[in-house]
């Protein structure tokens, strides 16, 4: 099975990196799929996006990411972000609670947290 | 008496100095790590975000963004200072200030007008005890610093940046906003445990490297260099990866003089501990030698005493 390698990497930390046969994120062109032999391509990412990475093993990491980038290579992809959460640390409540914050921002990534983290908005 | 009073009374209260040093040591000791741990975390999205950056600038020749192009008249520069909020740690804020003031004249040689920016409550004190002008200032994180915070210096500095491209001299332009042509910053690079330097260092305009080292490489291995297909397009993308990369150099830059702040303080403390112990033991000696003082004093008035009542008796 074709596989590449993937970087999930926020300014204060790098949350994953391994191998990887499926990336699926938000860019502010559209939703973009990258298999691997995918053709390069540098994307930005929405305010508040989700980010899911379908392992070589199967598992399925979901990412809540915010002002990110995504740069796919011959040898691998990398999303860079300001901020991201894996969907494991997403704090739900807290994300509920600031879904009635009054900056839009905030309500945009309270939003992504709670669909990274499978919960219905 | 009274002096072997008061010589115990101060080694009792170089002993408490000693106690609260040694304890400020440890504490930053334990500090250190961690900062040093956050600049590791934080390197590989400098890396990936310098990556992203070059490759852009590869895939598209002309690239053409005010954070890239050089002015032809720099009337006036951004100046960022990173100071600590807190003192206690020996030379660190003095040496980041002196290489800032060298920085301001050799820019003031040059015709230019310097703008402050300041982080730290050390540094706004330093400058607004002089009556210095600040642009602007921000404090209350220089310990542990958060991006969130470099971005809202970032933004600022980008903002203002921006608004001077359009600056004719001393007047602004048609925005209303007299911004600044040159960014630099001044912080505290952690070279180790024992030494910090300081470093001034420009920002914008950055300095574009064409790399002709992807090239080179690609002729050797006898493939093309990857056309990228950019979401959106090339200006957009770089539009929005600048600044990003400005906040990144930031973050850089205040986690790099967290650690350096916490290494001046240990080095500090250590050696005010070290004095401290010192002198305890040099009061101690003076204590003892008063002690025996006095006991001899003690011994020779009973003897004399004696001598004395036994002449006394002899003559009777």
């Amino acid at each position: 099975m074709a596989e590449m390698s993937v970087e999930l990497v926020a300014v204060e930390r790098r949350l994953w990196s391994g191998q990887a046969s499926f990336v699926v994120a938000q860019t502010t062109e559209g939703e973009i799929g990258v298999m691997p032999g995918h053709e390069p391509t540098l994307g930005e990412l929405v305010e508040g996006g989700v980010v899911k990475v379908t392992t070589t093993d199967g598992d399925t990491i979901t990412a809540a990411v915010h002002g990110g980038f995504l740069s796919v290579t011959a040898e691998r992809v990398s999303v860079l972000a300001e901020t991201a959460e894996l969907d494991e640390e997403i704090d739900v409540e807290a994300a509920r609670a600031a879904l009635a914050d009054d900056d839009e921002v905030e309500r945009e990534r309270a939003t992504a947290k709670l669909r990274a983290a499978g919960q219905t908005v | 008496m009274a002096q072997l009073r008061e010589l115990r009374s101060k080694i009792r209260s170089t002993k408490n100095i000693g106690k609260i040093t040694k304890a400020m040591e440890l504490i930053a000791t334990s500090r250190i790590s961690k900062a040093q741990a956050r600049v590791e975390a934080a390197r590989p999205y400098a890396t990936e975000i310098t990556e992203v950056l070059s490759s852009l600038a590869g895939a598209t020749p002309n690239l053409d963004h005010p954070l890239l192009v050089e002015r032809e008249s720099v009337r006036r520069v951004a100046v960022l200072v990173v100071t600590s909020d807190k003192g206690l740690c020996g030379g660190y804020n003095a040496n980041v200030l002196r290489a800032t003031e060298e920085l301001l004249s050799l820019l003031r040689s040059q015709g230019k007008d310097p703008q402050l920016y300041v982080i730290g409550g050390k540094g706004v004190n330093y400058y607004t005890f002089r009556d210095r002008e600040l642009a602007n200032s921000w404090t209350g994180f220089s310990q542990q610093p958060h991006y969130e915070n470099a971005a809202e210096v970032g933004k600022h500095l980008v903002d203002a940046f921006l608004a001077g491209g359009d600056d004719g001299g001393e007047q602004s332009g048609p925005d209303g906003v007299l911004g600044v042509d040159e960014l630099h910053i001044v912080y505290t690079e952690f070279r180790s445990m024992l030494t910090q330097t300081p470093v001034a260092k420009r920002m914008a305009p950055l300095e574009v490297e064409y790399s002709g080292g992807d090239d080179a490489g690609a002729t050797a291995s006898g493939e093309v260099a990857p056309s990228y297909q950019f979401e959106p397009n090339a200006e957009t993308l770089l539009a929005s990866l600048l600044p990003k990369y400005i906040n990144t150099r930031i973050f850089a830059a205040l986690l790099e003089s967290a650690a350096s702040e916490l290494a001046a303080q240990r080095n500090a403390m250590k050696a005010a501990s070290d004095n401290a112990s010192e002198l305890v033991e040099n009061y101690t000696r003076l204590a003892n030698q008063a002690r025996q003082a006095q006991i001899t004093q003690e011994i020779s008035e009973i003897v004399g005493g004696v001598d004395a009542l036994a002449a006394v008796g002899s003559d009777d």
